[in-house]
C-alpha cells in the first residue's frame, strides 16, 4: 500500500473531481439503503394498517430514490473514469518525461523493456485500482457503516446477529487472504517456467532443430506444464470454495434473523416489516465486506506496480548540467581525455577505463581498436556526455564537456551507435531525424556517402519506403547504413562510429571508408572522426589509432608504427589477416637473430 | 437475499491460461471469423471429460434450483409470522430453509472443485498439443513471425481460452438457468406481480443493447489509440539512446504528449459508456423492488397476495438482475476467446511443410560427402534467392562460404540441413538424395555451430548435453576439454553446474562461443556447419576459439560461413557467392592468381598497404597462440 500512496500527488490536480465523486457515491448509497427502509414503511404503516395510500406514495418515492441513485452512479462513474484517465495520463507523462532527462547509466540500469512495460501494464493496474477505488473500493465500507446504523435503528436485538458474524467473516477473509496469497506466487513461478521454456524454444528454434531435441524440448515443456497445472488446480478448489461460502455466511445470516426475530415477532416485540428490512440491511451490510476479500489481489497488484513505476521515478539522473553551462558556439572540434578514468555504476565498481590521455585535433581522424570489453565504446561515449567520467576531465575545444549546455555539445556531435535503431516512418524521416529541416540533396547526399543509396534505390517506393513495424524488414548491413547516413546529415564537428559497420560486409565497408573520406575532404568544414572498429581493415588509414587493453591505453600512433612498436596491435592484426605484413615479418626475423 | 452486488465486485485473480503475469483486465472486442465451428472444436477439449461435466451442470442445476427455493421459504416463514401461527411450524420452516442452503452450497463448491480439474486438465492438454505441434513446424513458420509476437499472442489468446473454460462456460449456464427458474418460478407464485416486474425489463434491455453497441464502438477506438500510444512508447523507449545522441527530446514528447491526450480523451468515453450498465442495471433492480412493493401492497389488502410473498419476490428481482448484468460482459469474453481459439487452431492446422515422406529411410552413418547439383532456391516464391549452385565438397574437406551479406550464404546451409527443401536440383549427402530420408536421421548427423550461440537458462552441463542426452559426465568434461572450454567452466562458482541466466548472459561473448563448440564436439557430427562470429573477443579467448573450431573440423566435412580471412586462406575450397550464384570456385592460391572477385575481396582487407602474402598457417598461427 505504501507504494500506492505515494502515488497520490498524481491524483491531487483531479482532487476536487474525486472529491465529488466520492460525495456521489455517499448519496447513491444514501439511496440505495432508503429502498429497505420504504418497504418496511409499506409493510407496517400500507398494509398492516390497510391505507392503500401510503402504498402507492411509498412506492412513488421509492421509484424516485432508484431513478436518483442510477443519476448519482452515472456521475460517479464518469468522474471516477476522468480522474482514473487523467490519472495514467499524468504518470505516463511523468515517466516519459523521466526517461529524457536520463543517461545512458540510467537505461543500462533501468533496460528498455522494462521501461515499456512500466508506462503500459503497469499504468494500467494502478488506474485501474483508482477507478476501483472511486466506484467500489470507498462504498464497500460507507455501505456497510451506513447499513449497520439502519440495522441498529430498526431494531437493536437483530443488529446483535449482525455483531457476531463479523468475526466470522473476518476469520474468513483472514484465512483465504492467508492460504491464497502464497499460492498465487507459486503459480506465478510454474507460469514464469513454462514461459522460460516456451520463450526459450522459440527463440532458439534452430539449435532445437540442428541438434533433432524436439522430443527433449517437449518433455521439458511437459515438466512445466504439469506442473503449472497440479498448482492451478490446487488454487482453483480454494476460489471454488470462496464464494459459494461468501453466500452460504449471508443466506446464514438471513437465516438467523428470521429464527431470532420471528420469535420476538410472534412474542409481539418486533414488526413483520422490520424483518424483511433488516434482511435487506444485513445483506448490505455483509457484502461489501466479503467483496473486499475478492480485492485483495488487485490491490497487492497494483500495489506491485506502483513500486515498479516508482523506481522510475525516483532514478537519479547521471548526467546532469551544470547551472550556467556555457553554449557551445562555433565548435572547432578539438578533443582531448586528460587522465580519464571511468566506471560503471555508481559507486566506484570494475573500472573501465583507467588514466586514459589523448588529444586529437580538429579534422583527424582517431581509429580506436582493441578486444571486446576493453572499453572502447565506453570511451566514445564519454564525448557526448552519454555518461561521465569518473575521474579526470574530457575537454572539447579545451573545455570541460561538463561545463557546456549538453544540447550544444550533442548537437556538434553526430553518433552512429552499434545497434542501429531506427524508428518508423519513412527512410528519409529516418535519414533527416536530426536535421528535419535538410533538403533532399543533402539527404541524398548523406545516403549516397553512406553506401546506403543503391539499396534505398533498389526499393519501389525509394526514399519514401516505409520502416519500422510496418514497412520492410531490412537487413543489418542496412540499417547500419541508414544510421551512418543519420549521422553524417547533421554535418558534425565531431562524427563518431562505434562499430556501426560489422554488419557490413568488407567489400561495402571499404567503398563507405573512401566515401567518407571524400565527402569530408570536399566539405568545407573540417570534421573529427572517431572510429571503433572490430575490423583491422576499417582503421588502417586513420591518422592515430589508439589500442586499449583492459582500460588502458597500450598503444597510439599510425599503422606504420603500431605494426612495429604494438605487440598488442601485431596480435590483433596477425589473428585478422592471418600473417603480419612481410616487413614486419622481416625486422622481427632480424630482430631475433640480433 | 444474497449477492445481488457481485458483479460489482472484481473477481479474485484467477491463475491464468498460459502465462502473461499480472495484466489489467483488458476488455477486448473480437470476433472469430467462424463463430460456430471454433466453438465446436473448443469444446472438443472437453469430451475427454464429459463424464465430469455432466457431474457439474447437474451439480449447478440441482444448486441453482435448491437456491430458488431459499427465498420461497423465506415467504412461507415471514407469512405464518404475520399469521400468528404457532412458532414450531414456523421454525421448521427456518430450518428448512437453513437445509437448502447448506446443500446448495455443498453442490456449488462440489460442482467449482470438479470445474477446476477439468479446465485445468483441458488447458494442459491444449497447450502439450500447442508446443509440441509448434516443434513440428517447419522454420519458414518461425521465420515468418519474431519469437517476442508468437509469445505474446500465444500467451493472451491462451489466457482468454482458459478464462472461458474455468469460469465463463459454467457462469452462462448458471445464469440462464438462474433467469430462466426465477421466472418460472414467479409467474407460477404470481402471475401478475411477475408480470409487473418485468415492466422495465423490456426497456432496459433495449438500452443495455444500445449502450453495448456503442460501448464496443468506443472500446475498438480506445484500442486502436491505445495501440498507437503503446507503440510510440516502445519506440521511443528502445531509441532511447539515438533520441538522447540527436537531442531530439523535445519532438519525442510533442509526439508522445498528442497520442497520450487522444487516449486519455477516448478512453473516458469508452470507460464510461463500459460503465453505463451498471447503474442501469441498479435502477432495474430497485425499480422492481418499488413496483413488487406497491403494486404487492395493494394486491396484499385485495387479498390477493400475502407479504411473505412480496418478501419473496423482492428477492427473486433482485437476484434477477445479478445474471442480466454478467451476461453482456460473459458474451464478450467468450466472443474474444473464440477469436483466440481460432488463431491457436489456425497453428495447429498450419501443416509442417517438411514432412518426411512416407516411405523416407533412417539416412546411414555417413562419410560427409555433399553434394549440390543445379540447386535453385527461393523463400517465397518467384523470388529466387540461389541459382544453379553446384557444389561438392569430398568428405572430410573444408568449404569456406564466401560473399556479402545476403548473398545466400546462410541459404546454402539451411538447405542441407533441410531447415529448407530445394525447389529444384539436386542435393545429396553420400550419393543419397536428402529428401530421400527422415529428416532427423540427417541432422543428427550434422553439427551446427551458430554466429550467435543460443543457450538455455539451465546448467552448465545441460546445456553440453544438449548435443548428445545419453552422453556421461565424463564425456561432457572431455568435449568442453577439446572446446578449451574446460578451464573457464571449472572456474565457475559451481562449475559445470553452475546455471546459465536466459540466454547465457551470465558467460562473456566468448564463453558463450566456447561452450556452443563443446556442444558440437559432444555431438560428434560428421558434417559441421559453423556461422564465424564477426565480433572480436579478446584475443586470448579468440586463439581457444580458433583452435577449438579446428580441433571441431578436424577429420569433417565442414562448411563455414567466413568471415575471418585467416580461415578462409586454410579452407580446402572457398566458394564465392554473389546475388545467389556462386561465381568463384577453388583455394585460396588458385583464386589469387585468377584476379577475379575474390582477389579484390582479398586486397579490400589491406586498404592502403600491399597484401599481406601468403604467409603463416593457422597451423603456426596455433603454436604461436600456445606459447
Amino acid at each position: 500500500m505504501r507504494s500506492l500512496l505515494r502515488l497520490f500527488p498524481y491524483v491531487r490536480p483531479y482532487r476536487r473531481y474525486a472529491l465529488i465523486a466520492l460525495l456521489l457515491l455517499l448519496g447513491m448509497v444514501a439511496a440505495d439503503l432508503l429502498i429497505p427502509r420504504l418497504t418496511q414503511r409499506i409493510i407496517d404503516q400500507g398494509i398492516a394498517q390497510n391505507d392503500v395510500q401510503v402504498i402507492f406514495t411509498t412506492a412513488l418515492v421509492m421509484l424516485g430514490a432508484a431513478l436518483l441513485s442510477a443519476l448519482l452512479a452515472l456521475g460517479n462513474n464518469y468522474l471516477s473514469v476522468r480522474v482514473a484517465q487523467s490519472f495514467a495520463h499524468d504518470v505516463r507523462s511523468a515517466l516519459i518525461r523521466k526517461a529524457q532527462s536520463f543517461s545512458f547509466a540510467n537505461l543500462d540500469e533501468l533496460k528498455t523493456g522494462h521501461l515499456i512495460t512500466r508506462s503500459t501494464s503497469d499504468v494500467q493496474m494502478t488506474q485501474t485500482l483508482v477507478m476501483m477505488f472511486l466506484r467500489i473500493l470507498t462504498r464497500a465500507p460507507i455501505w456497510a457503516i451506513g447499513s449497520s446504523i439502519l440495522l441498529v435503528m430498526t431494531s437493536p436485538r437483530l443488529a446483535l446477529i449482525m455483531a457476531a458474524f463479523i468475526p466470522l467473516i473476518a476469520l474468513f477473509i483472514g484465512w483465504f487472504a492467508r492460504k491464497i496469497r502464497p499460492m498465487f506466487l507459486w503459480v506465478q513461478q510454474r507460469l514464469d517456467r513454462l514461459n522460460t521454456v516456451l520463450q526459450e524454444n522459440l527463440a532458439g528454434v534452430r539449435v532445437v532443430k540442428a541438434f533433432v531435441r524436439e522430443p527433449h524440448e517437449i518433455s521439458r515443456f511437459e515438466d512445466a506444464n504439469e506442473a503449472l497445472m497440479r498448482q492451478s488446480i490446487r488454487v482453483m478448489r480454494i476460489v471454488a470454495v470462496l464464494f459459494p461460502s461468501m453466500t452460504l455466511i449471508l443466506n446464514l445470516g438471513v437465516v438467523g434473523i428470521l429464527w431470532y426475530g420471528g420469535a420476538a415477532t410472534l412474542a409481539g416485540d418486533l414488526t413483520v416489516g422490520k424483518i424483511v428490512a433488516s434482511i435487506n440491511y444485513l445483506s448490505f451490510a455483509l457484502f461489501p465486506l466479503m467483496m473486499l476479500a475478492g480485492m485483495l489481489a488487485p490491490i497487492a497488484a497494483a500495489d506491485a506496480s506502483a513500486s515498479r513505476i516508482l523506481e522510475v521515478l525516483d532514478a537519479e539522473p547521471r548526467v546532469k548540467q551544470r547551472p550556467g553551462a556555457r553554449t557551445l558556439r562555433n565548435p572547432q572540434g578539438r578533443i582531448a581525455f586528460e587522465n580519464v578514468s571511468f566506471a560503471y555504476g555508481a559507486d566506484g565498481g570494475q573500472p573501465v577505463l583507467c588514466g586514459v590521455s589523448f588529444a586529437v585535433d580538429a579534422g583527424e581522424t582517431m581509429a580506436i581498436v582493441g578486444a571486446t570489453g576493453s572499453g572502447k565504446s565506453s570511451l566514445i561515449h564519454l564525448i557526448p556526455r552519454f555518461y561521465d567520467a569518473t575521474e579526470g576531465r574530457i575537454t572539447f575545444d579545451g573545455v570541460d564537456v561538463r561545463d557546456l549546455e549538453i544540447n550544444s555539445l550533442r548537437t556538434a556531435i553526430g553518433v552512429a551507435l552499434q545497434e542501429a535503431v531506427l524508428f518508423s516512418g519513412t527512410i528519409r524521416e529516418n535519414i533527416a531525424y536530426g536535421r528535419p529541416q535538410a533538403s533532399m540533396e543533402e539527404i541524398l547526399e548523406a545516403a549516397k556517402a553512406a553506401q546506403a543509396a543503391d539499396f534505398i534505390e533498389s526499393f519501389p517506393d525509394r526514399y519514401e519506403t516505409q520502416v519500422g513495424q510496418r514497412g520492410v524488414t531490412l537487413s543489418g548491413g542496412q540499417r547500419q547504413r541508414i544510421a551512418i547516413a543519420r549521422a553524417l546529415l547533421v554535418r558534425p564537428k565531431v562524427l563518431i562510429l562505434d562499430d556501426s559497420t560489422s554488419a557490413v560486409d568488407i567489400e561495402t565497408e571499404v567503398k563507405l571508408q573512401d566515401a567518407l573520406d571524400r565527402l569530408i575532404a570536399q566539405s568545407t568544414h573540417t570534421t573529427t572522426r572517431f572510429i571503433v572498429a572490430q575490423r583491422i581493415s576499417t582503421v588502417l588509414l586513420a591518422d592515430n589509432i589508439l589500442v586499449l587493453d583492459k582500460g588502458r591505453v597500450a598503444a597510439l600512433g599510425p599503422h606504420q608504427e603500431l605494426i612495429h612498436t604494438s605487440l598488442i596491435y601485431q596480435e590483433i592484426y596477425r589473428s585478422q589477416l592471418g600473417a603480419l605484413p612481410p616487413d614486419v615479418n622481416a625486422a622481427k626475423e632480424a630482430g631475433h637473430l640480433v | 437475499m444474497s449477492s445481488d452486488r457481485r458483479a460489482d465486485s472484481a473477481p479474485p485473480a484467477r491463475p491464468r491460461g498460459m502465462m502473461r503475469p499480472g495484466g489489467g483486465h483488458a476488455i477486448r472486442f473480437e470476433k472469430a471469423k467462424d463463430v460456430r465451428g471454433t466453438a465446436r472444436r473448443l469444446l472438443g477439449y472437453l469430451r475427454p471429460h464429459r463424464r465430469a461435466l455432466t457431474v457439474v451442470f447437474s451439480l449447478s442445476t440441482f444448486a441453482t434450483s435448491v437456491a430458488l427455493v431459499g427465498p420461497y421459504l423465506m415467504g412461507l416463514a415471514i407469512d405464518k409470522l404475520v399469521a400468528r401461527d404457532p412458532i414450531s411450524s414456523f421454525l421448521s420452516i427456518v430450518g428448512w430453509m437453513l437445509a437448502s442452503y447448506v446443500v446448495a452450497w455443498g453442490a456449488g463448491v462440489g460442482q467449482g472443485m470438479i470445474v477446476a480439474t477439468v479446465a485445468q486438465r483441458a488447458m494442459r492438454g491444449m497447450r502439450s498439443q500447442l508446443f509440441s505441434h509448434l516443434q513440428r513446424l517447419s522454420l519458414a513458420f518461425h521465420d515468418g513471425r519474431t519469437s517476442g509476437e508468437l509469445m505474446s499472442r500465444l500467451t493472451n489468446d491462451m489466457d482468454a481460452i482458459s478464462r472461458v473454460l474455468s469460469q465463463n462456460i459454467t457462469e452462462l449456464f448458471t445464469g440462464m438457468l438462474t433467469l430462466i427458474g426465477i421466472l418460472v418460478v414467479m409467474f407460477l407464485l404470481s402471475p401478475w406481480l411477475a408480470l409487473a416486474s418485468m415492466i422495465f425489463l423490456p426497456l432496459m434491455m433495449g438500452m443495455v443493447a444500445l449502450v453495448g453497441k456503442r460501448t464496443r464502438g468506443a472500446f475498438r477506438k480506445y484500442q486502436t489509440q491505445l495501440g498507437v500510444l503503446n507503440g510510440t512508447l516502445e519506440e521511443t523507449y528502445s531509441g532511447q539512446r539515438v533520441v538522447m545522441a540527436f537531442g531530439q527530446e523535445d519532438r519525442v514528447l510533442s509526439r508522445f504528449d498528442a497520442a497520450n491526450a487522444t487516449v486519455r480523451q477516448v478512453g473516458i468515453q469508452a470507460m464510461s459508456y463500459a460503465l453505463l450498465v451498471m447503474p442501469m442495471m441498479g435502477v432495474l433492480s430497485n425499480a422492481n423492488v418499488a413496483v413488487v412493493a406497491g403494486l404487492g401492497g395493494w394486491l396484499t389488502l385485495r387479498g390477493v397476495v400475502s407479504i411473505g410473498l412480496i418478501a419473496t419476490f423482492i428477492t427473486y428481482s433482485r437476484r434477477f438482475a445479478q445474471p442480466l448484468r454478467q451476461l453482456g460482459d460473459l458474451y464478450n469474453q467468450v466472443q474474444a476467446a473464440l477469436a483466440g481459439a481460432e488463431r491457436i487452431f489456425n497453428i495447429l492446422d498450419t501443416d509442417p511443410d517438411l514432412a518426411d515422406s512416407a516411405n523416407a529411410l533412417d539416412l546411414e552413418k555417413i562419410h560427409g560427402d555433399v553434394r549440390f547439383e543445379n540447386v535453385d532456391f527461393g523463400y517465397v516464391a518467384e523470388v529466387p534467392v540461389l541459382r544453379q549452385v553446384n557444389l561438392h565438397a569430398k568428405a572430410g574437406q573444408s568449404i569456406a562460404l564466401v560473399g556479402p551479406t545476403g548473398a545466400g550464404k546462410t541459404t546454402i546451409v539451411n538447405l542441407l540441413t533441410r531447415f529448407y527443401d530445394i525447389d529444384a536440383g539436386s542435393l545429396c549427402v553420400d550419393g543419397v538424395d536428402i529428401r530421400s530420408v527422415r529428416k532427423d536421421s540427417l541432422r543428427r548427423q550434422l553439427g551446427i555451430v551458430l554466429q550467435q550461440p543460443f543457450l538455455f537458462a539451465e546448467s552448465v552441463r545441460d546445456n553440453i548435453r544438449y548435443g548428445r542426452l545419453n552422453a556421461t559426465d565424463e564425456e561432457v568434461v572431455e568435449a568442453s576439454r577439446l572446446a578449451n572450454a574446460d578451464e573457464f567452466i571449472r572456474r565457475l562458482p559451481n562449475g559445470y553446474d553452475s546455471q546459465l541466466s536466459e540466454r547465457g548472459s551470465n558467460l562473456s561473448e566468448g564463453q558463450r562461443q566456447l561452450l556452443s563448440i563443446a556442444r558440437a564436439v559432444l555431438a560428434d557430427p560428421r558434417i559441421l556447419i559453423l556461422d564465424e562470429a564477426t565480433s572480436s573477443v579478446d584475443t586470448r579467448t579468440e586463439v581457444e576459439i580458433q583452435q577449438a573450431l579446428l580441433q571441431l573440423m578436424k577429420g569433417r566435412t565442414s562448411f563455414v560461413i567466413a568471415h575471418r580471412l585467416s580461415t578462409i586462406r586454410n579452407a580446402d575450397t572457398i566458394v564465392v557467392i554473389e546475388n545467389g550464384r556462386i561465381i568463384e570456385q577453388g583455394d585460396h592460391a588458385s583464386l589469387l592468381s585468377s584476379e577475379g572477385a575474390y582477389a579484390r575481396l582479398y586486397q579490400s582487407q589491406f586498404r592502403g598497404q600491399q597484401a599481406a602474402p601468403d604467409g603463416a598457417s593457422l597451423e603456426t598461427q596455433r603454436t604461436r597462440g600456445d606459447s
